[in-house]
């Protein structure tokens, strides 16, 4: 997933992506990334079935929760629902899953520009996101690791990720 | 009593007209599926504005199939949710309406509970009871006491199992929906080649997972020659997926039966509801499980296992008869696990409550 975008302060991590030992390191990338996130990010997760995306916002979904001391219940998949969202005090959070989904229009009638006003959006499948959304954008391309259980995965932010992401994860 | 139901909570736009004599007068239900179909690929507009273009039109035809008239309604009932919050909106803003124009009470329906209480609509069966809910996006196993008195046992803690179903049917290349895909593809093939996990088998409760054993048909797809699998290898593959998903069945389910006859030892009936159920082979394997734990086992037609608002209707008859209704200013909610399904209702004094 490359930022093709004219934004000189662009991030990323370097050459296949950070090293994800198991789905636990998962969940700590996604905790660490939920305590820097603010209302406007559209953080997007692409990787094929099986990767570790919908662990990813789960474990980012909790953890948020429980750093503002919100009781949310279940994290189910979105895959069905196309959308779930939760009520946060420093931003709700929307978490996407555009899997059935088959072009971008439709993703616009799920009303992801209003939810970039002022809140988080989590969108799995996100090649079906339309052009020219706005927020911090922040690419994050999981693949399959050398075991059965590690996972990589490829970070790029615009350049509001820049500073947030430093010491999370290794910036190139 | 007779009440229109309404349900927009995902792909079916639906309306029904059910009785009090548990007589279902009409029940349309069209699915964007269908309209994939009728415009040969041409996507439809998903949430809201497909539900909004056809609603109208489908209340209007679920009216004039049961020859009612709305002076002869006793209530509207509408999904309020979960789901997908711009059609539960589209759905409970139009129940709203006609029930304020015609001036009679609304009823705000928790979909899940319109699943849950449809087995009393077709076979009329008594609380207490233990469901088994499983659909595309859902996987609970329920103690349904009463009209809101639910108490929720067991539930996924990642995917649906018929999200596993669909995600399985993808990777095999076996077409949407992935259910009756899947099934159709496992009986030619051998369940014993490839050998897949049982997640959470063997633990205490009554919780599922199925997101390792959607991951571990991926890594057996990616072993195959060339990563593709053919037609031998997808019924192989189908046949062991789901072989492992009617095992995790079994292992959840009788733990839960074991729970709920504690509670309830002479109220033995597990009913199993949602688009999974009519999976020929996870029936047998739950009948199975059933008949060794002395439980009878029921489940609604396959028509009314899958999204469809006769059961919305059903649940408003349920909630009416008992004096429940709702506000016209009754929010449409995304999340709305069952267990906070209010007012909860307190059982007779016997224990029993007839449909």
């Amino acid at each position: 997933m490359t930022d093709t975008r004219p934004n000189a302060g662009t991030c990323r991590t370097t050459g296949d992506g950070e090293i994800l030992g198991g789905l636990a390191e998962t969940e700590r990338l996604a905790s660490r990334l939920s305590g820097v996130a603010q209302p406007g990010d559209l953080i997007c997760l692409s990787g094929e079935l099986g990767t570790g995306k919908t662990a990813f916002a789960r474990s980012f979904i909790r953890s948020r929760a429980s750093f503002a001391g919100v009781e949310v219940g279940e994290v189910p998949s979105p895959t069905f629902t196309l959308a779930q969202t939760y009520e946060m005090p420093r931003g709700d959070i929307w978490h996407f899953d555009l899997f059935r989904l088959e072009h971008p229009g439709e993703t616009l009638e799920l009303g992801i520009e209003d939810a970039l006003n002022d809140g988080i959006c989590l969108v799995e499948w996100p090649d079906r996101l339309p052009e020219n959304l706005p927020g911090a954008r922040l690419d994050m391309a999981f693949t399959f690791g050398a075991t059965e259980d590690e996972r990589r995965v490829g970070i790029v932010g615009d350049a509001t990720w820049r500073e947030r992401l430093a010491g999370l994860v290794g910036n190139g | 009593m007779v009440v229109l139901g309404i349900e927009t909570s995902c792909d079916e736009t639906a309306a029904a007209v059910v009785d009090g004599e548990r007589r279902i007068l009409s029940s349309i239900v069209l699915s964007q599926l269908d309209e994939h179909r009728v415009y040969g690929g041409v996507v439809p507009e998903i949430a809201s504005r497909a539900h909004i273009r056809h609603l109208d039109g489908i209340v209007d035809r679920a009216m004039r199939e049961a020859d009612t008239r709305y002076v002869d309604l006793s209530g509207v009932a509408a999904t309020a949710g979960p789901g997908l919050i711009g059609g539960v909106m589209v759905g409970l803003v139009t129940g709203k309406a006609i029930a304020a124009s015609t001036a009679r009470p609304l009823v705000a329906v928790n979909h899940l509970e319109g699943h849950a209480l449809s087995v009393r609509l077709t076979d009329g069966i008594e609380f207490p009871y233990l469901l088994l809910l499983v659909s595309g996006g859902h996987c609970q196993l329920v103690e349904v006491a009463g009209v809101g008195a639910y108490r929720r046992l067991g539930t996924t803690i990642d995917d649906a199992v018929g999200e596993a179903f669909d995600k399985t049917a993808k990777m095999l290349g076996l077409g949407y929906p992935g259910g009756p895909a899947v099934e159709r593809a496992a009986r030619e093939g051998d369940p014993a080649r490839f050998d897949l996990p049982r997640p959470l088998r063997g633990r205490p409760g009554c919780d599922f997972s199925f997101s390792g054993l959607k991951t571990a048909v991926r890594h057996a797809v990616a072993g195959l020659t060339d990563g593709v699998p053919g037609t031998r290898d997808a019924a192989d593959l189908a046949a062991s997926f789901q072989t492992a998903v009617g095992d995790v069945f079994v292992d959840r389910t009788a733990n839960a039966l074991k729970t709920y006859a504690e509670r309830h030892p002479r109220a033995r009936r597990l009913v199993v509801a949602g688009g999974v159920a009519a999976n020929g082979y996870l029936r047998r394997r739950l009948e199975a499980v059933c008949a060794a734990a002395d439980f009878s086992m029921w489940a609604p037609p396959p028509d009314l296992c899958t999204d469809n608002a006769a059961m919305i209707a059903w649940a408003g008859v349920e909630r009416l008869r008992r004096g429940l209704t709702d506000p016209l200013d009754t929010p449409a909610r995304a999340r709305w696990p069952l267990d906070e399904t209010r007012p909860l209702r307190s059982m007779n004094e016997d224990g029993k409550d007839t449909p």
